[in-house]
């Protein structure tokens, strides 16, 4: 049986440890919240963009850009949004896992895709496994605004217009509620499914034509939506983590209470064992 | 006096929202002035100031790239970045026009001139605008 003071000691140190995830996820509560009314505010500018491409798509039938065109797919592109750090529950593993499975099934060779990291997590596993990584980017804020991430879209976006690659899939973990969020794929590039918003939609005149204007509007409308996928995906990271730090935080007060059970029978026992010691002494001198 | 209603959203969220007389702009294939009752039409713009007329004032904002959405009775503005004047960073603005323009004349190899002379005309287009010049 460990000593009382063991014991003790135990209770401390996992004390200490509970007071620090409490911290934690209280701060994660204050970034969640923080980080929904950023995701909010960014709709309805992704409504409106949304809107004009459809309308552009659907009311110009000849307007073509290579955006919009599916062309032989030689390269793959995967961009796997993670967090820098861990402490986040399964909120890393999740996606790294279903972004493995999705290239193991599809691809033979490492010659046929290529990876964009977002996150420490996701940069560090992927450099370990030897894939081919043509960019990252780590030590994302919090809040990240759009001008924080215009690198990394814009670069994503231009090496498809360069050819780099053919198709560009996202993978990042949606947020449904503080407590679940779930893995979502996403083919960003082409942009295939423009026309299917089924909006009332208005027919433009376009200045100078809608050719122009996709050129303009598409690389904008493909970097907000790789925009969106990165602020969800923070959401997700701070309710994950959030989570993960209000069960450690539950589990160390079940430890302590547990400890303090033990703790308080081995005082006990130490007690009666006393006594028990006195009486026999006494007893011996009768 | 008829007005139409004015918003300008961006990815951090709307900046600017108000009945306004006038909006008048430059867009990519020359400057555009928009009264209430136009036709539906989209327009990317330059990197400039928006001139928003409301009750004999102009209001300025200034945007980078953007384009304009506009229908009879409503103008949406959707720009990569956007701030009203009073919203400008001044020292911010001077800094980077500075360091576009060090780059600029730097005539290293390893420099992106194209991006630098965009960094330039974004930090120029937002002191003009901070001192009203437009």
């Amino acid at each position: 049986m460990a000593s009382l003071r063991d014991i003790k000691n135990r209770i401390t140190s996992t004390k200490k440890t509970s007071q620090i995830t409490k911290a934690m996820e209280m701060v994660s509560a204050s970034k969640l919240a923080r980080a929904e009314s950023n995701a909010k505010s960014f709709n309805p500018y992704m409504d409106k963009i949304q809107e004009v491409v459809a309308s552009i798509a659907v009311g110009a039938k000849d307007a073509t850009h290579p955006m919009l065109v599916s062309r032989p797919v030689k390269k793959t592109a995967y961009l796997v949004i993670t967090s820098d750090r861990g402490l986040a529950g399964a909120y890393n593993s999740n996606v790294i896992r279903s972004a493995m499975n999705a290239i193991n099934s599809r691809h033979s060779s490492k010659d046929e895709y290529v990876i964009l990291a977002v996150g420490r997590v996701g940069r560090d596993f992927f450099a370990k496994k030897g894939m081919n990584i043509i960019d990252s980017i780590i030590g994302l804020p919090d809040q990240p605004t759009f001008a924080d991430i215009k690198e990394i879209t814009g670069k994503a976006v231009g090496m498809y217009a360069d050819e780099a690659f053919d198709e560009l899939y996202m993978y990042y973990n949606h947020f449904v509620s503080a407590i679940s969020q779930e893995v979502t794929e996403k083919k960003v590039l082409p942009l295939t499914d423009v026309a299917n918003v089924s909006n009332k939609l208005t027919s433009y005149e376009f200045e100078p034509s809608a050719d122009a204007i996709l050129e303009v509007l598409l690389p904008q409308y493909a970097e907000s939506l790789i925009y969106g996928a990165l602020l969800d995906g923070k959401a997700s990271e701070h309710a994950a983590r959030m989570t993960a730090m209000k069960s450690a935080t539950d589990n160390a007060k079940e430890l302590i209470d547990s400890l303090s059970l033990s703790y308080n029978r081995a005082r006990q026992a130490a007690i009666t064992q006393e006594i028990t010691e006195i009486v026999g002494g006494a007893a011996a001198l009768e | 006096m008829k007005t139409v209603n004015v918003n300008i959203v961006t990815p951090d969220g709307p900046v600017y929202e108000s009945a306004v007389e006038m909006v008048s702009t430059k867009a990519q294939s020359g400057e555009l002035g928009i009264l209430p009752g136009h036709i539906p039409m989209v327009a990317p713009l330059e990197i400039g100031a928006v001139r928003l007329k409301k009750e004999g004032r102009t209001e300025l904002v200034a945007v980078t790239g953007g384009f304009l959405e506009v229908r009879p009775d409503k103008v949406t503005i959707l720009a990569q970045a956007a701030e009203p004047s009073a919203e400008i960073d001044i020292d911010r603005a001077k800094e980077a026009k500075q360091r576009a323009e060090r780059l600029l004349q730097a005539k290293q190899d390893n420099v992106d001139f194209k991006r630098a002379e965009l960094a330039l005309r974004r930090a120029m287009n937002r002191i003009d605008v901070y001192e009203n010049k437009m």
